[in-house]
């Protein structure tokens, strides 16, 4: 058996002429949490359906918890939770019921079944609720349904399609806290959400279909030197050009703004105000997010509303 | 996988007691439909062999149940698509065959149940019915409602919205009601009419319903295909639609995943 949980090389997919992943590599290490960011479009849910077996993997090799995907996808549900972006509830009945359906599905049965259904509703903190009809609960708590059932099985790699879409705030903390006691399951998500991102042990990031950057967050986010120097002025090009050449920075345009990633940002505030302060409207300084990681890395923003 | 099964068919007959207004419709429609026809044509219209077009149409008005709660019962796997739900059966370690079987017992059971109720009208529409009869007629119920199920949830699965559901139910699962011999017999029929309904599988579930009730040699049976072809078809048609409904679901295509 191999130490990863997912082990992908190559992998590659279309939906027609559409090329939705560009033969993608990378390894999901066992009892980790692996995020996939990207926005919309950058083919993260089309990563998380071949994953959850949903597509057939047509290119390229994925190795799930030592199983063949291509061939194996069978063997492989058993030991896979999946919890889809819209809940895969049955909305006109209790919570209770949708988790007894959900363990039949997976063969449990009886007393096992029943047994197992009152320890996740008691871990889910769902207990006395479960006899509430599904379509009268709120966002946040249809996640929990979902979370609860999809581990019903005890499942050894749980995915998330996008697990805070739609939650407020509250649900989202909830969510995690929710996910982090878990027992030993190795959990891979995908996002469009930074803050959300952040939650990863390890994060890889997708961009059109290929990766743009892996690692941990702190080490993507070190990887762009340490600050970032935003700049607002009147005419950016010509402002980018001079202070490049003037104090040997990489300065860039991005939307508009001149922005230089560098270690020391600070120090290089009271020079550039020296040599070009007549051009400039206004300074920042600030510690890079995985939105300039990403922004670093491709050049485009990560719109949070995607 | 048997579990699956178990809670696929559970599902469907636990949301249908659980919405009030479909097990009012589902007894009352066809009830109403049988006493208007009834009524309407009494004067007009009777076919030979009966005493009345009410004992005609009776056993017309049991396939017609039958279609009805097959059709608005695999409705719900297009709903089941649209909100997630089978999503989260297709990720279950489930043979997908046993996806489609769960759903066509499921409704199927409910189907029979509806036809087994308006037996009790069987009196009163002067249809000769004793232990003997019910017990063939159920026999034929349970193939007919196994058959229009698998049809019902072959179509649903294929078709993205309810509207062309609907559509298909129109222009083909009514007409192949109107020709099965459930409102008129092929006898008295333009010939055109006559092949097509010889076409009709229906056809052969009707006669075989007809038999069931009456007996062979009885004259409300003339003119109709024998009851073993009736039979013989009936069976076929429940094994050909049971096959054609899991051909559908085994093709893993890029539309399960919307």
């Amino acid at each position: 058996m191999t130490e990863s949980a997912v082990h992908a090389k190559g992998v590659a997919f279309s939906y027609g002429d559409r090329e939705a992943l560009r033969g993608i590599d990378f390894e999901v290490e066992r009892g980790s949490v692996h995020g996939f960011l990207g926005p919309n479009g950058s083919g993260k849910s089309t990563l998380f359906k071949l994953l959850a077996t949903i597509l057939p993997l047509s290119r390229g090799t994925m190795k799930v918890l030592g199983l063949d995907l291509a061939t194996q996808a069978a063997l492989l549900r058993e030991k896979l939770g999946v919890v889809f972006q819209s809940p895969a509830l049955d909305k006109k009945l209790s919570i209770r019921r949708n988790l007894v359906y959900g363990g039949q599905m997976f063969g449990l049965g009886g007393a096992a079944l029943q047994k197992r259904v009152d320890e996740m509703l008691e871990y889910a903190d769902l207990s006395d609720r479960q006899n509430d009809v599904v379509s009268d609960l709120s966002g946040g708590l249809r996640r929990r349904v979902e979370l609860a059932k999809g581990m019903l099985h005890e499942p050894e790699l749980l995915l998330l399609d996008e697990p805070s879409t739609g939650l407020d705030p509250g649900a989202r903390d909830d969510l995690w806290t929710f996910l982090r006691q878990r027992e030993n399951v190795t959990v891979l998500f995908t996002t469009h959400l930074m803050d959300e991102a952040e939650h990863a042990a390890r994060l890889t990031i997708l961009h059109e279909g290929a990766i743009v950057g892996e690692g941990t967050p702190a080490e993507l986010k070190q990887s762009i030197g340490g600050e970032v120097l935003e700049i607002t002025a009147p005419s950016p090009d010509t402002l980018a050009a001079d202070l490049s050449k003037a104090h040997g920075v990489d300065a860039r345009v991005v939307d508009k703004l001149v922005r230089i990633e560098s270690s020391d940002a600070h120090g290089l505030v009271a020079p550039l105000m020296q040599s070009h302060g007549d051009h400039v409207d206004r300074v920042t300084i600030s510690r890079p997010s995985l939105a300039d990681v990403f922004l670093s890395r491709t050049g485009r923003r990560l719109s949070e509303d995607a | 996988m048997f579990s699956a099964v178990y809670a696929l068919w559970h599902r469907e007959v636990l949301r249908f007691l659980k919405d009030r207004s479909r097990v009012f419709s589902s007894v009352g429609q066809p009830l109403i439909f049988w006493a208007l026809f009834a009524g309407a044509l009494s004067k007009s219209f009777t076919p030979g062999g009966v005493d009345s077009y009410g004992e005609y149409f009776f056993p017309g008005t049991i396939a017609m149940i039958v279609l009805f709660t097959a059709i608005f019962s695999t409705i719900t796997v297009i709903e089941d698509r649209k909100e997630g739900f089978l999503q989260g059966v297709l990720v279950a370690p489930v043979p997908r065959w046993a996806i489609a079987l769960g759903k066509i017992l499921g409704t199927s059971t409910l189907a029979m149940l509806h036809g087994l109720v308006f037996f009790a009208f069987a009196p009163i529409a002067g249809v000769p019915i004793d232990a003997g009869s019910a017990v063939a007629a159920f026999g034929v119920l349970a193939l007919m409602a196994f058959a229009l199920s698998a049809l019902g949830f072959t179509l649903a699965w294929l078709m993205d919205s309810s509207a062309g559901y609907h559509g298909i139910m129109m222009v083909f699962l009514m007409p192949m009601l109107l020709l099965s011999g459930a409102f008129f017999p092929a006898d008295g029929a333009h010939p055109v009419m006559g092949v097509l309904m010889a076409i009709d599988p229906l056809t052969y579930a009707v006669a075989a319903l007809r038999y069931a009730f009456y007996g062979a040699g009885h004259a409300t049976t003339e003119g109709l295909p024998s009851q073993a072809l009736s039979m013989s078809v009936t069976v076929g048609f429940a094994v050909v639609m049971f096959a054609l409904g899991t051909a559908v679901v085994l093709r893993r295509t890029a539309r399960d995943a919307q």
